[in-house]
């Protein structure tokens, strides 16, 4: 793990965290809250889809090392009465859903709920370039049909499974080189705790930080020699 | 001139624990409480009417006394325990015909007290992990129960709405624990086992026995209008209440749970309605910073009442559960109503 820019991570106050998100099984989540809390030594909440607490086992390990169900009472709570760090993945299950060809392609970032959050808030946005968990587990194609009959957001087929076995392969990651860089935070200059606040304003801002996160990756990814050693 | 009250559920756990409490009260002139059973605890001084479970024939009672304040503690919170027909009748008519004769044309009611249950909010995995006051459900209620309550609530919402000089107030209780109540949780710990669903360890939140009774004597006196969550501070994973309690955790699976506990309920081994299986499998948190706000004090949080059941749950494994002869209260008795003592006459 390689930490850019750690520094636009405020030490005190919250903060809103955004990230690309991918890898069939998303690894990049624990990997960026376990980095930050042993850069800053400060605890990041991750934001998850609530379909998470409904698998055994996930749901409760996921809560126990600092999951917390996607609702917006739930990041209110954090960013404004507690002053923490939360992370979310805008792009939602659109992200991790991607196939290996599609990979580093940013997905529309939901309806700009992130935004609203943070503005009510009354916190910034930090933007974080995730390079690595593509690679770590590439979805090769998707099981639709079967992901409906399972009740599943998805169903991927992963180069992890080809290699492991079905279960194996859906706990165990390639040796991927994992980069960060932390991006300038976004303050909005408006008034906190709004019950409404105006779609265009919310909508532009999600996509400026859309456009800045895919222009980091991209720059990363040029940069990048190796997929395994960076 | 004193408060006149009128209480339903005398002969549940609730409404005599919220009458003794209110007995002492010297502000308190008259004290009626309604039941369907033969009220088990000693009350000193309050008027007991046995009526059926609906109330039709409360607002005669009403006009008849002129209470001023009407504390509804007879809401069923636990479908185990009887049938949905019985349990509709209870808690969705019986408030009703209560609302009816308390809003009624030159009714003297000024207070309306129901005590509801977090219930209301459901369990569901999309839920916040707090709920305010202001908080609407995830989904519409499922399980005959939930409905229920939501229906009884939706009543007293619409009773304020057409009542405004009446102070409403409903009080949320999350699951209450102690040495007299018995509840779904209750029960399995008393059997010494607790049910869980594999794979999942919820927080749960709990509130003692004393803080429920201290809860509803406050509102009552000091006429506290609005809704309120009561819960005692922090959640508490249901594997640690297992542990506190000292009881075995049976898991359950987490795929067809229904029909795998249904033989064991069957055999009486555990209880699992389906608001406690939702429960054991997301949990649930209330947000009482409002109660706080308007001046109540927890004597405990949630582990604690966890904790001072395991105590008495303890104790009572030694000495037994039956009530011991309080030689105490008698001589109390004795010398209040006994003509052989000598009261000395004040003035």
């Amino acid at each position: 793990m390689e930490w850019d820019g750690i520094d636009n991570i405020p030490t005190s106050g919250g903060a809103l965290l955004v990230a690309n998100h991918a890898g069939a099984v998303p690894s990049d989540a624990p990997m960026i809250m376990h980095g930050i809390e042993t850069e800053l030594g400060r605890p990041v909440y991750g934001l998850a889809d609530n379909f998470f607490r409904t698998i055994p086992l996930v749901g409760t390990g996921w809560s126990r090392t600092g999951g917390v169900p996607a609702h917006p009472d739930n990041a209110h709570r954090i960013l404004h009465d507690h002053q923490e760090l939360a992370l979310v993945f805008p792009e939602g299950i659109k992200g991790p859903s991607k196939l290996v060809s599609e990979r580093y392609q940013l997905r529309r970032f939901g309806r700009g709920g992130f935004v609203e959050t943070a503005m009510r808030a009354g916190v910034p946005v930090v933007p974080i370039a995730v390079v690595g968990a593509e690679e770590s587990m590439p979805i090769l194609f998707r099981l639709p049909t079967a992901a409906k009959a399972l009740k599943l957001p998805y169903l991927p087929v992963t180069a992890n499974h080809l290699l492991f076995g079905p279960v194996l392969g859906s706990v165990l990651y390639l040796p991927a080189k994992f980069r960060f860089r932390v991006l300038e935070p976004v303050h909005f200059d408006v008034a906190p705790k709004l019950g409404k606040y105006p779609r265009g304003r919310i909508m532009e801002e999600a996509e400026a930080i859309r456009q800045r996160l895919q222009e980091a990756l991209f720059d990363m990814l040029a940069h990048r020699r190796s997929i395994w050693f960076g | 001139m004193g408060r006149r009250i009128l209480l339903t559920g005398l002969d549940t756990f609730w409404g005599s624990r919220v009458a003794a409490a209110l007995e002492r009260d010297p502000g308190v002139d008259m004290l009626l409480g309604m039941g369907t059973g033969t009220p088990s605890t000693a009350l000193e001084r309050t008027e007991y009417v046995r009526a059926d479970s609906s109330y039709s024939l409360l607002s005669r009672i009403v006009q008849a006394t002129q209470v001023d304040t009407i504390v509804h503690t007879f809401l069923v919170v636990d479908s185990s325990s009887m049938s949905g027909r019985a349990l509709h009748e209870i808690n969705v008519i019986g408030t009703m015909n209560l609302l009816a004769a308390a809003g009624a044309a030159g009714s003297s009611v000024r207070h309306v007290v129901v005590k509801s249950s977090s219930l209301v909010y459901g369990c569901h995995p999309s839920d916040p992990a707090w709920f305010t006051e202001d908080t609407p459900r995830s989904r519409p209620p499922r399980s005959r129960l939930e409905r229920s309550l939501t229906e009884v609530e939706s009543y007293v919402r619409d009773f304020a709405d057409e009542n405004p000089g009446v102070t409403v107030s409903v009080l949320r209780f999350a699951n209450v624990l102690g040495r007299e109540i018995t509840t779904p949780i209750s029960r399995n710990l008393a059997r010494g086992v607790m049910p869980s669903i594999a794979g999942f360890d919820p927080l749960i939140q709990f509130l003692a026995e004393s803080d429920v009774v201290r809860c509803l004597e406050t509102v009552v006196l000091e006429s506290i209008g609005g809704t309120y969550n009561v819960a005692g501070d922090g959640r508490i994973p249901i594997s640690e209440v297992a542990k506190i309690a000292g009881v075995w955790r049976l898991p359950i699976s987490p795929f067809f749970t229904r029909q795998a506990a249904a033989p064991l309920i069957r055999l009486g081994l555990l209880d699992l309605p389906a608001e406690l299986e939702t429960l054991l499998r997301y949990g649930r948190g209330i947000d009482t910073t409002r109660l706080k706000a308007a001046g109540f004090e927890f004597s405990t949080t949630s582990a604690g009442a966890v904790e001072r059941y395991a105590e008495i749950a303890r104790l009572e494994r030694v000495i037994g559960d039956e009530p011991r002869y309080r030689y105490d209260a008698d001589v109390e008795a004795f010398f209040k109503h006994s003509p052989a003592v000598v009261r000395r006459v004040e003035g």
